[in-house]
């Protein structure tokens, strides 16, 4: 590996780290789109910023696309207020509206200013090395990674110093108001938290990608533990993994950076989506397929109980019969008896379905509930 | 002026013009008429997904064809929107994850794909793979004549499908459980919803870009809401304030350098939605806050009548007159007392003595009676 090999991959996973942290939050409230509209959003603050400075390094630059970001959320809360239009539609109509301007400004400027609208999408994660911080005429490393380090110690502190807090309007934010916290105070400051990320994150990922660095991390450990605090650690670790994941195979494609650690970022989802214990479509699957099977169980003894013993038992307590009277393919019917035999709940002699003593206990007890 | 009926003469005369105006009203009008049914069902960001969802498709469908053939971009593009709104469907079926989540994470994820294989693209040494990136944020000018006639076919089929289930989709806005009562699937209708919506939308794609067409979706909509209660009406509005950006943004941009259209459409949208927001009768902001000023006029106009009801009868003489000063501490420091006098003296309800004092006329008496007699039933003092 060469250094700016390496450099590109620190940051690469400081900036999923960074926005899988506050990311994990925005999943837990239910406001995962804001990343979506604050991503966006804040590419008009950068401009405006940019044509007050003329320096695309300033750190006022930072500061007025953070701000953009905030001013957004309250924007879409305004127009909410309203009543005029529903949540979602607020912000289906803010941000792009915000977002326009913006590339139109940058598209109308493009000459004088050193951003495009492809990078304004995609980021150039590749360029990152060539911006050196230099302090007193000695080279010290990429800026990006000073910057992007700032924002994800920014992000842990934060986290750390009002854990309490935060997980509180998570959970429970009327309690959190009852006791006293004022969780607008804590809402503005974690989407302030989200827009300064998004902003560093900008022009290494782009807009849109930072809502997949926000998102997929946090809603895959979603699936995979309980525990707030397991699920940020985990959040920063896949997001990282799905970093270091994407570089190579962008390295390997030859193709967007960006683009690439989004992908892993989702597959890595998909993955827990198919296998994870308990909450994982497999599992879910076979769940649902041995409780069905179980239920079935119940329900061919109760039959067969009901019908022990009257005359019409020879005719009804067969398997050719379950088709008519409880509507089972042969085939089901056939696993159903099988697994019930195997469970020693019946007894089959000829194609007649007798119950043993278990048997009759049992569905007993389920008609007893 | 000069410029406007240029451009008018321009659109009259010029073939590429006419090609981009018609285009993009078209799908100003297909993409209004889906709007209302995505904006009114509550899945407004859902158009933002299925337009992002879209880019992998387009990309997966140059590279397996080779060719920017309109017809098999298109298909791509409906192919990989659709496998996205199923995922989500999925998603928040099967685990605890929630809608908007998981349309934030197949939205980027799917688009983060789709830039992987348009850099990939991109860097082929194939001639034909240039200008698939323009439909990031769409280029009207690119519209050739063939692609205006498949929007057109595809547009119109989309629309008669509305027609024909203009019932049971309007009983799957406002009461799908009653729809389901009266033995509708509405499963089947919401799946059927869904891929018109997927239709109208890919069809913009090369127009206005993946990143931006969810706008084309939910604004027109949202501000037609403003401006009736009717579904029928808020459609048609709907699909006027489309075709009205989409024509007037895209032939803006056509005619601009540095101008990408997308954008533009949806700065002209946004203009419609602030002006809808504002003004609209009934709910616009500017009449709510008017109907309020108007309101709270007759309540201190009324308080005022109410108070020298309340001396007049006290005194023994109805007619006595009573001074301001004792109006304006009656209304207990609400102001506004001169301006509801004179508001009363021009209905003849009050009149003022010849010592500066202020009495109801008979016809002011019987008003605040009747406006007394409201307040506690029938009976009048």
């Amino acid at each position: 590996m060469t250094a700016p090999q390496i450099e590109i991959q620190v940051i690469a996973v400081l900036v999923a780290v960074s926005c899988a942290l506050p990311g994990t939050f925005l999943v837990l409230r239910r406001m995962a789109m804001m990343s979506d509209a604050i991503s966006h959003a804040i590419l008009l603050g950068i401009v405006l910023a940019f044509f007050a400075t003329g320096d695309l390094t300033s750190p006022l630059l930072v500061a007025a696309a953070a701000m953009t970001g905030v001013l957004t959320v309250s924007l879409v809360e305004l127009l909410n207020r309203t009543g005029l239009v529903r949540e979602d539609a607020a912000m289906g109509l803010t941000f792009p509206a915000l977002f326009s301007i913006g590339v139109i400004l940058v598209a109308r400027y493009a000459g004088s200013i050193h951003l495009d609208t492809d990078s304004v999408l995609l980021g150039e994660l590749a360029f990152a090395p060539f911006n050196r911080l230099t302090v007193w005429g000695y080279d010290i490393g990429p800026r990006a990674l000073y910057m992007m380090a700032g924002i994800a110690a920014l992000n842990v502190l934060f986290i750390a110093v009002f854990y309490k807090e935060l997980k509180l309007a998570t959970f429970d934010p009327a309690l959190a108001a009852v006791l006293g916290f004022s969780p607008g105070v804590l809402h503005y400051a974690s989407m302030a938290l989200v827009s300064l990320t998004a902003v560093g994150s900008f022009d290494a990922v782009g807009s849109i990608l930072v809502v997949a660095l926000m998102i997929a991390p946090p809603a895959t450990a979603y699936l995979l533990v309980d525990r707030l605090s397991h699920m940020l650690a985990l959040s920063a670790l896949l997001g990282a993994a799905g970093a270091v994941a994407g570089y190579w195979v962008a390295h390997v494609l030859d193709a967007s950076i960006a683009g690439s650690m989004a992908s892993m970022s989702g597959l890595l989802f998909v993955a827990a989506y198919l296998a994870a214990p308990q909450r994982g479509l497999v599992s879910i699957l076979l769940r649902r397929a041995r409780q069905r099977l179980e239920f079935a169980q119940r329900m061919l003894i109760v039959h067969l109980y009901h019908h022990e013993g009257v005359p019409e038992a020879d005719r009804e307590n067969r398997v050719e019969h379950l088709h008519a009277h409880l509507k089972w393919k042969r085939s089901f019917a056939e696993r159903v008896v099988f697994a019930a035999g195997k469970k020693g709940l019946l007894e089959r002699r000829d194609g007649f379905l007798a119950l043993t003593d278990d048997g009759r206990n049992a569905a007993r007890e389920a008609i007893a509930g | 002026m000069g410029t406007a009926l240029d451009l008018l003469g321009e659109l009259v005369w010029n073939h590429t013009l006419r090609t981009v105006g018609t285009g993009a009203i078209f799908l100003g009008i297909v993409n209004g008429v889906l709007g209302s049914f995505a904006v009114l069902r509550k899945q407004s960001l859902l158009g933002d997904a299925i337009s992002h969802a879209a880019l992998p498709g387009i990309a997966l469908a140059f590279l397996l064809t080779g060719s920017k053939s309109n017809l098999s971009l298109l298909l791509g593009a409906a192919a990989a929107g659709w496998i996205g709104t199923l995922f989500i469907m999925s998603v928040v079926k099967n685990t605890r994850i929630k809608y908007d989540t998981a349309l934030g994470l197949v939205l980027s994820v799917f688009f983060g794909f789709g830039l992987i294989l348009l850099t990939y693209i991109q860097r082929m040494p194939v001639a034909a793979q240039a200008g698939l990136d323009t439909f990031l944020f769409g280029q009207a000018a690119t519209l050739l004549r063939r692609d205006v006639l498949t929007i057109g076919i595809l547009g119109a089929g989309v629309l008669a499908v509305v027609l024909a289930f203009w019932k049971e989709f309007k009983l799957l806005c406002f009461d799908p459980d009653f729809a389901h009562s009266l033995g509708f699937s509405v499963r089947a209708l919401d799946i059927l919803v869904t891929t018109l919506l997927v239709t109208s939308i890919v069809i913009g794609l090369q127009t206005v870009g993946v990143v931006l067409m969810s706008a084309m979706v939910v604004a027109p909509a949202a501000a037609a809401r403003q401006w009736t209660d009717r579904l029928g009406t808020m459609v048609v509005v709907s699909a006027l304030f489309g075709a009205l950006a989409g024509g007037s943004g895209a032939l803006a941009s056509s005619v601009t350098a540095h101008l990408p259209t997308g954008p533009t459409i949806v700065v002209c949208l946004s203009a419609i939605v602030i002006v809808s927001l504002l003004l609209a009768p009934n709910r616009g902001i500017v009449w709510n806050w008017a109907r309020e000023r108007a309101n709270r006029r007759r309540i201190m106009t009324d308080a005022v009548l109410a108070d020298l009801y309340v001396l007049a009868v006290r005194h023994e003489d109805p007619g006595h007159g009573h001074p301001i000063s004792v109006l304006r501490a009656m209304s207990m420091g609400h102001g506004g007392v001169d301006r509801s006098l004179k508001l009363l003296r021009q209905r003849g309800l009050v009149r003022k003595t010849e010592t500066v004092t202020w009495s109801l006329t008979p016809a002011g008496l019987e008003e605040a009676r009747r406006l007394a007699g409201k307040g506690d039933g029938e009976e009048t003092p």
